[in-house]
């Protein structure tokens, strides 16, 4: 795996430079020709000699993706990206994340949690740089691997555990698992095991969040949707499919592409004719975006800005963020596949430590203050395994709840009644 | 289709003209095990597709009497004379739907409708005339040629708090939203403990048409059946049709709605009040003595038509419009085979694995001791649907073939 790139490619005129013209939106078709090449082989970890990157990687600074362009770079003293608290808020919940996808290992094979469970470590950048922008009310759309964006969005480590346990006080009851994590109260809408498959979904509450303003007239309302998946799902039809219709219908939705190069043993460049994801997006009429997916601030610099776009109504973004799983692709894939120099070097690129790095740095917080946060994390995951634990285990009369918002839908049955009615209906079986 | 329609509904009015003792039991060619109750001077019972019923009140009738009505506003004690003494206004099967789907969206304002061509089209059967002019291109979106994708769309919308109806430009073309339909319209609700509704309705025509081809001549509900969590219904006339959208828009469940592509032009007279038709009760259009004939969508029509031959052939038969494909209406089915002791299936899907393979075992399942015999199941052939005009008729169920299985049943 190549690092001849630069920390951001743009295949639009870049918006969100220069802040003398933040007000001024630059026409989001306009295009700018990459900088350097997305290049990428299964084989061999190609060094780069760019000057550029070594500059970058030396100074220590986690520079902003405005990086590019020259003008940024006259800015010799970049005043800092943010500010303490939100600091920390991003070093808690990336460590949150962490701590608990180990947890989830240790737990599964110790025999507490069945299945497929795919684990996040190494991508928390992108979720924490983007789902940390949102408001309770915008919603959050995942795939299989979503513990870490439901533990972003809001959802309590205790309920994540449980539904992982297969407990009645999970998040679903118990019913969804790994791979299924909703929550109403925060917007998440899924969990999908199939690839692709929440990507409607998601243009689907963009739209509603579209419509609620434009038709049912509630001016206020710009509810924002973001959309995760991966390298694989970006050949799959649902993705060009709501592609096509979010920039249609310029809907507030954000595509984010966590490009971890693996979709369990398939490398991203084995599959896909042309690998540069973020190109993408202009040919269906949005911008796309190429950032640097293992660096939270730079992250969060882009998703500040589509989530800006989108919620100021002008419409979908496409982002590719470049990331890693230092793990398998689940707990049952042994990855054997991926040469070990390309997992060292994204090793070296912990999001969580170039970011305590960065606080410490820059002055934003002690090692002592991440300690305590670490601990305290530490705690939470203790504690939801604790719960999660002492939680019951769904009764048989929960088998059949659930099936039908409306239980008439099971039917009437020979008696005249409706099944439902029938008090020993869920000891019974559901057919009709 | 329509004339037949029309032929069928006078052939049948005339017959409650005819003397009761044409119908004693002593000329019937089934030798039943148990009596049949006489009928002590009835008027024949009729039931017009508009959904009105005369019915000299048998008590054991009563009950499909008010299957029929089943009117929000109207009282379900009504005698039937005054109920089809009101004057209502006549119109087309693909006018009532739209009628329905309109006074939904009047009704309610997160009631919206995506699919291709439903907006400047109008529908390419017309459903959805008008609607995009009245409510605009959000609320009647024309959507790009993306099944998969709109539909999923359309569940992301529902699980957000809109009302979608989705339509299938034909019902074949769901196969590509089978994903959406499968994983998460009927198991999201599940899936979430319970957190996510998902009120959407998705509708379309889909059966045998004219020559129209094996890929356009698909029965979906037969594939569609076993997707836990969701309820299927077909319309059969505009009565029903117009009925059946309205619950389906106003359920808390995703339904299925199945049109059929030769019924759109039926015409029938319909009240001009607000009613809706019950989602999970089948509807009784002929009661009878004889046989239970089972039966749902066009082939309503092909049965009713059996039905004329049968009943000048001294049969009695008992037709019953299945509607709710899942779940089943076992109370009416059941109340019925409890009356006739004999079942014929008369369904459009192929054999194997159709709508009418697990009625039949649903009713062999709960009713197996009121049997004189075994149930007989007429489906279509399992072949794709030919082109030709001859061959697609032998694809599907004929009148003569109804009348030929009753014969052999109450032998």
């Amino acid at each position: 795996m190549s690092t001849a790139f630069s920390s951001a490619k743009f295949s639009t005129q870049p918006f969100l430079l220069n802040p003398t013209s933040a007000a001024s939106h630059e026409s989001p078709l306009l295009f700018a020709k990459p900088t350097s090449q997305f290049l990428g082989s299964t084989r061999k970890l190609r060094l780069s000699s760019s000057s550029k990157l070594n500059l970058s990687r030396r100074s220590g600074t986690v520079v902003a993706v405005s990086d590019v362009v020259k003008q940024k770079k006259s800015k010799s003293t970049p005043s800092l990206l943010i500010t303490k608290e939100e600091g920390l808020e991003l070093y808690e919940d990336m460590v949150l994340g962490r701590a608990f996808e180990d947890m989830c290992a240790q737990m599964y094979y110790r025999g507490k949690m069945f299945g497929f469970v795919h684990l996040y470590n190494g991508q928390e950048a992108v979720s924490t740089g983007f789902i940390k922008l949102l408001k309770q009310q915008d919603s959050v759309v995942s795939t299989y691997r979503d513990h870490v964006h439901a533990l972003s969005k809001g959802v309590p480590a205790r309920a994540v555990m449980s539904e992982l346990f297969g407990k009645t006080t999970g998040c679903c009851r118990g019913q969804g698992g790994s791979m299924h994590m909703f929550s109403r109260e925060h917007n998440l809408l899924g969990g999908f095991a199939f690839i692709g498959e929440g990507i409607p979904v998601a243009t689907g509450a963009a739209f509603t969040s579209k419509y609620k303003r434009e038709v049912l007239k509630e001016a206020d309302c710009d509810h924002v949707t973001l959309a995760f998946f991966g390298d694989g799902t970006c050949n799959n039809g649902q993705f060009f499919e709501c592609l096509n219709m979010a920039a249609l219908w310029k809907l507030p939705i954000v595509f984010v592409v966590e490009n971890n190069l693996w979709a369990i043993g398939m490398s991203h460049l084995r599959a896909t004719s042309d690998p540069q994801i973020y190109k993408k997006g202009p040919a269906f009429g949005m911008p796309g975006i190429h950032v640097d997916g293992m660096d939270v601030l730079k992250v969060r610099q882009v998703a500040k800005e589509a989530i800006g776009r989108a919620r100021r109504g002008e419409g979908p973004t496409l982002v590719e963020c470049e990331t890693y799983r230092f793990r398998g692709h689940s707990l049952a894939d042994p990855d054997e596949l991926r040469d070990p120099a390309e997992k060292a070097h994204y090793a070296a690129r912990d999001p969580i430590t170039a970011l305590k790095k960065y606080l410490i740095e820059n002055n934003l917080a002690g090692e002592a203050e991440l300690k305590a946060i670490d601990k305290k994390i530490d705690e939470v995951v203790e504690d939801a395994v604790e719960f999660a634990d002492d939680s019951p285990v769904p009764p048989r009369s929960q088998l059949l709840e659930n099936v039908f918002a409306d239980p008439k839908g099971f039917g009437i049955g020979p008696d005249g009644r409706y099944r439902c009615e029938d008090p020993k209906f869920t000891e019974g079986t559901a057919h009709v | 289709m329509a004339t037949s329609f029309h032929g069928v509904g006078a052939a049948v009015a005339a017959l409650s003209s005819s003397p009761s003792n044409s119908f004693d039991s002593k000329k019937l060619l089934c030798s039943p095990r148990r009596s049949f109750p006489v009928r002590k001077g009835a008027s024949f019972v009729v039931a017009r597709s508009d959904g009105s019923v005369n019915f000299d009140l048998n008590p054991k009738a009563r009950r499909a009497q008010q299957l029929i009505v089943n009117a929000v506003a109207t009282k379900s004690d009504s005698s039937p004379a005054s109920s089809s003494s009101k004057p209502g206004h006549e119109l087309l099967l693909f006018e009532a739907l739209r009628e329905g789907l309109e006074e939904e969206m009047d009704r309610d304002p997160r009631v919206c409708v995506m699919g291709e061509d439903v907006g400047h089209y109008g529908g390419s059967y017309k459903v959805t005339r008008g609607l995009a002019e009245k409510f605009g291109d959000l609320r009647v979106l024309d959507t790009p040629i993306a099944e998969n994708s709109f539909t999923g769309m359309g569940i992301g919308a529902a699980m957000t708090g809109l009302r979608p109806v989705v339509e299938g430009m034909n019902m074949g073309f769901l196969l590509l939203a089978f994903n959406q339909i499968s994983n998460n319209c009927g198991m999201l609700h599940y899936t979430s403990g319970g957190q996510f509704t998902i009120p959407i309705v998705i509708r379309g025509p889909g059966g045998v048409g004219r020559q129209l081809g094996a890929e356009h001549s698909q029965r979906l509900e037969s594939y569609f059946q076993s997707i836990p969590g969701i309820q299927m219904v077909a319309c059969s006339t505009p009565y029903n049709a117009k009925g059946l959208m309205k619950a389906a828009i106003r359920s808390e469940n995703p339904v299925i709605l199945f049109e059929h592509v030769l019924l759109y032009n039926l015409k029938e007279r319909i009240p001009d009040e607000d009613y809706i038709c019950n989602l999970e009760e089948a509807e009784m259009v002929r009661p009878g003595e004889h046989v239970t004939i089972l039966t749902y969508s066009r082939m309503r029509y092909h049965v009713m038509q059996a039905a004329k031959t049968l009943v000048n052939k001294g049969y009695d038969p008992e037709v019953i419009d299945i509607r709710s494909l899942k779940p089943f209406d076992l109370h009416t089915i059941g109340n019925s085979v409890k009356k006739t002791h004999r079942v014929l299936i008369v369904e459009e899907c192929m054999r194997t694995g159709g709508i009418g393979a697990s009625l039949t075992a649903a009713v062999t399942e709960n009713f197996h001791d009121y049997l004189d015999a075994p149930i007989m199941c007429l489906s279509s052939q399992d072949v794709p649907t030919p082109y030709a005009g001859t061959l697609e008729e032998w694809t599907v169920v004929q009148p003569a073939q109804i009348v030929t299985a009753v014969e052999q049943l109450c032998k």
